[in-house]
């Protein structure tokens, strides 16, 4: 599994260095939690100043493991506003729907858009006046005589508002039946809302269903938009089991600053509601009874055990400060992968036969001594690149056999100069010498130009080109050692014993 | 045994014939890509790599065919579906909405399918999801790669060599990815990542040949007497001298190549054939495109003795 990460900035309100800031945190971050998680081996860097790769080999469930890394644990602590929208707001809401969506797609979502005759549809439209008030109210809506003429036909469009019923029991809060949420949410996603909204005021969803008279609900919380606190002074989380509710809740812990914060904060507002939002969500929301020192508890209502574990784990490891998106994921099924790795084996192991074969019929016993150097430099690279970590990816293996080429290329340029040196008459040992004082500059060059495109590959490259760019670089640099010292070695010590004038097998 | 023992074919003499057969190649290729340009709406297949975009692989238990497959992802106005290799095994490609997660896509083509054909009938085996953005850097990114590579390359060379030498073997390396893109262009081979990194293999293979060739040129030269010899002559020495090693290296890495194609698995077919054919212009090229080249540029710009007097600058002539 490959991911690349980055910090979500869709407002676009971080500075880059905030980014880069939070990156490097969400590294330390991702770091602990795979840890805890439990896989072998990840491979978590850093990719330029604001991305972050993440390489998971061998994950059975691609979902936990991207719920892990993504869950971003964005923990903020926020004041419920009681009073909720007015009614204002909400027509405000309503209407910014209407101009920016228009009627006929509101019909087409096939909802029950046009509520009730009530007080609200007064606000919205001023009741029969509809077209003059229009014009007004809003030169959005004015600007736009169709809408306005469609609007007069429906006077009572309220396509917000009419999904939303007051939470009744808890202030600030207000009641979507299940079927609406989607829709609400929708609403909710559109710029034209969040403008609509007022400024200091932001509507988030809770996370537990309510049921009342046989139906489900979503709860809908009016916060206070600044977080007073986020999670990044928390200490320590640990799941447990409340015994007189018999429910899973986590309590948490906040380091000595955190503390601080905490308790002058809720000493000031005691009696407010406080909301525990969690990646958005709102967790809990209970009234602030007395000033609270430095822990605190979240409930997870109707949430199996293992559920507030696995949050304690992503709170304990870390709180991210801030939330992150995944720009690219790769994951490769166990099956396809196995079979692409022992297909590609088998590749591999018939092509270095036939190298095998080429090389020893054309060589002969020089071609048999520079296998030896080929298997060296195999060796060579397999050390270097599980040194480096690096994981062999398909375009690993490009770079592999790239560099499996010119390992042999390196020994071909040897031999072939050995061999035009004895054609011109030389002693063999020689001629031995010459060839690979000859060919070594031509090794040199080639090998160079190939490393530098490497280095540039590394440069620019992301994530599998990357690897192809180290294992390639390895490649290269082993090519270079295994031709001149290994093959010369082995050459030496072949022509060991033998007369200077005694022909050689190449 | 000895290949092209003593060879001597006028390669440099022949090059007008291999200036029209690389011109014919350049320009098919040219085509290629513009009728791609009016056909698909741009110069190549780009895959979600560059694009954006997300790529579903799912094997099924029970073959339904491709028609089922569509139906259940919305017909006609649906992701793109394609059967991969196997009996039972599809590619579903689906764009990415600007600012959507890449999650929900996988989940929608999960559910949809699941609707379908119930869950459990079949399992997911390669998931690709690349954000829009991922994939308009990795464009730049790549383009600055070959251009800075080309740069390097060009300096490495003038200071080793000649500069010359440099400019040859530059223009040699982009005759072969012109070639290479022209193919990608004509067969609509999918520009995905490996793509990219075989591109970029055949960059270095080509150096490598050309540069091998270009070092028993300047060998030759170098030599007692070279100066009084025909150039071209001697260039086609030079060649002919390291053609046993030309054809055996090639030979090598083509055998890999060919065994990865037959015997590896599908996902990397594409990407061994681009690099079969990669080696081959890249041998081709560090013959009968990078030498000529060299010649080309002499007769333009003199033969860069230092050593002797000044030049006085004049009009080129060929």
């Amino acid at each position: 599994m490959h991911l690349v990460l980055e910090v979500d900035d869709s407002l676009g309100t971080l500075t880059p260095e905030a980014r880069a800031a939070g990156i490097d945190q969400a590294e330390q971050v991702l770091r602990t939690r795979i840890d805890e998680f439990g896989v072998e081996e990840p491979l978590i860097q850093k990719s330029g100043a604001e991305r972050l790769i993440v390489e998971l080999a061998g994950i059975s469930d691609p979902e936990r493991a991207r719920d892990i890394i993504q869950q971003a644990a964005f923990l903020e602590f926020k004041l419920v506003e009681v009073a909720a929208l007015s009614e204002q707001q909400l027509a405000r809401v309503d209407r910014a729907i209407v101009t920016s969506i228009g009627v006929d797609s509101l019909r087409a979502l096939g909802r029950d858009v046009a509520g009730p005759t009530g007080d609200l549809a007064e606000v919205l439209f001023g009741g029969a006046e509809a077209g003059d008030s229009l014009a007004s109210d809003s030169t959005a809506v004015a600007d736009s005589a169709e809408t306005a003429v469609q609007a007069e036909e429906a006077p009572n469009l309220r396509p917000f508002s009419s999904l939303l019923r007051i939470g009744g029991d808890a202030p600030g809060t207000y009641l979507v039946a299940e079927e609406d949420v989607e829709t609400a949410r929708m609403f909710l996603s559109m710029d034209a809302v969040q403008n609509a909204l007022p400024r200091n005021l932001s509507l988030q969803w809770g996370n537990d269903r309510e049921s009342q008279a046989a139906r489900n609900y979503r709860r809908l919380f009016t916060l206070v938009d600044e977080a007073f606190m986020t999670g990044e002074y928390l200490e320590d989380a640990q799941a447990q089991r409340d015994p007189q509710f018999n429910q899973a809740i986590v309590n948490f812990q906040f380091n000595r600053a955190g503390g601080r914060l905490f308790s002058r904060f809720t000493g000031a507002n005691v009696g407010e509601y406080l909301a525990i939002v969690l990646d958005g969500e709102v967790m809990s929301a209970p009234v602030i009874r007395d000033r609270i020192g430095a822990s605190g508890q979240i409930e997870m209502t109707g949430a199996p055990i293992e559920e507030a574990r696995d949050l304690a784990l992503v709170l304990r490891a870390g709180a991210l400060t801030t939330p992150l998106r995944i720009m690219e994921e790769r994951t490769v099924g166990p099956s396809l992968g196995q079979d692409s790795i022992e297909q590609g084996e088998v590749a591999g192991i018939i092509g270095l036969v036939l190298v095998l074969v080429i090389m020893i019929g054309y060589y002969r016993m020089a071609g048999f001594l520079s296998i030896i150097a080929l298997s060296v430099y195999l060796l060579l690279v397999m050390g270097g690149m599980a040194g480096m970590g690096a994981t062999l990816t398909l375009p690993g293996i490009a770079g592999l056999i790239l560099s499996v080429g010119m390992a042999v290329d390196a020994n071909v340029l040897i031999f072939e100069r050995i061999r035009e040196e004895l054609a011109a008459g030389r002693a063999t040992r020689t001629a031995v010498d010459e060839g690979f004082g000859h060919a070594l500059s031509a090794i040199v060059d080639a090998n160079v130009t190939t490393l530098i495109t490497a280095l540039i590959l590394f440069q620019f490259g992301t994530g599998p080109v990357r690897g192809f760019a180290v294992t390639l670089s390895i490649g290269i640099i082993a090519s270079f050692f295994s031709a001149i010292y290994v093959t010369r070695t082995f050459f030496l010590l072949y022509l060991q014993g033998r007369k200077a004038s005694d022909p050689i097998s190449i | 045994m000895r290949l092209f023992a003593n060879a001597n074919y006028k390669f440099i003499e022949k090059r007008r014939t291999a200036y029209v057969v690389s011109a014919v190649t350049v320009v098919v290729g040219i085509v290629a890509m513009l009728a791609n340009v009016a056909l698909i709406g741009s110069w190549q297949n780009y895959g979600v790599d560059f694009t954006g975009g997300s790529l579903v692989q799912v094997h099924f238990n029970e073959d339904h065919g491709v028609g089922p497959v569509r139906d259940a992802l919305g017909g006609a106005s649906g992701p793109e579906v394609t059967r991969f290799d196997g009996e039972n095994e599809f590619v579903i490609r689906a764009p990415l909405d600007e600012g959507a997660s890449v999650d929900a896509v996988r989940e929608s083509i999960e559910g949809q399918l699941e609707a379908a054909f119930g869950p459990g009938s079949f399992d997911i085996s390669r998931t690709e999801l690349v954000g829009p953005k991922i994939g308009a850097e990795l464009q730049q990114k790549a383009l600055l790669a070959i251009l800075f590579s080309f740069a390097l390359t060009l300096i490495y060379l003038a200071i080793r060599f000649e500069l010359r030498f440099g400019m040859a073997a530059v223009i040699a390396t982009m005759h072969d990815i012109l070639i290479t893109l022209g193919f990608l262009a004509l067969f609509r081979v999918e520009i995905a990542l490996p793509t990219v990194a075989a591109i970029l293999t055949i960059v270095g293979y080509s150096l490598n040949d050309t540069i091998v060739v270009f070092d028993r040129i300047r060998e030759n030269m170098a030599a007692k007497g070279a100066r009084k010899l025909d150039q071209i002559e001697l260039i086609d020495r030079s060649i002919n001298e390291t053609l046993p090693r030309t054809v055996l290296t090639s030979g090598t890495t083509l055998a890999v190549l060919v065994a990865l194609l037959l015997v590896g698995p599908a996902v990397i077919r594409d990407f061994s054939l681009v690099l079969i054919l990669g080696v081959m212009i890249g041998t081709y090229s560090s013959i009968f495109v990078a030498s000529p080249a060299l010649v080309e540029i002499r007769k333009r710009m003199g033969d860069g003795d230092r050593d002797r007097k000044k030049r006085r600058p004049q009009a080129a002539s060929v």
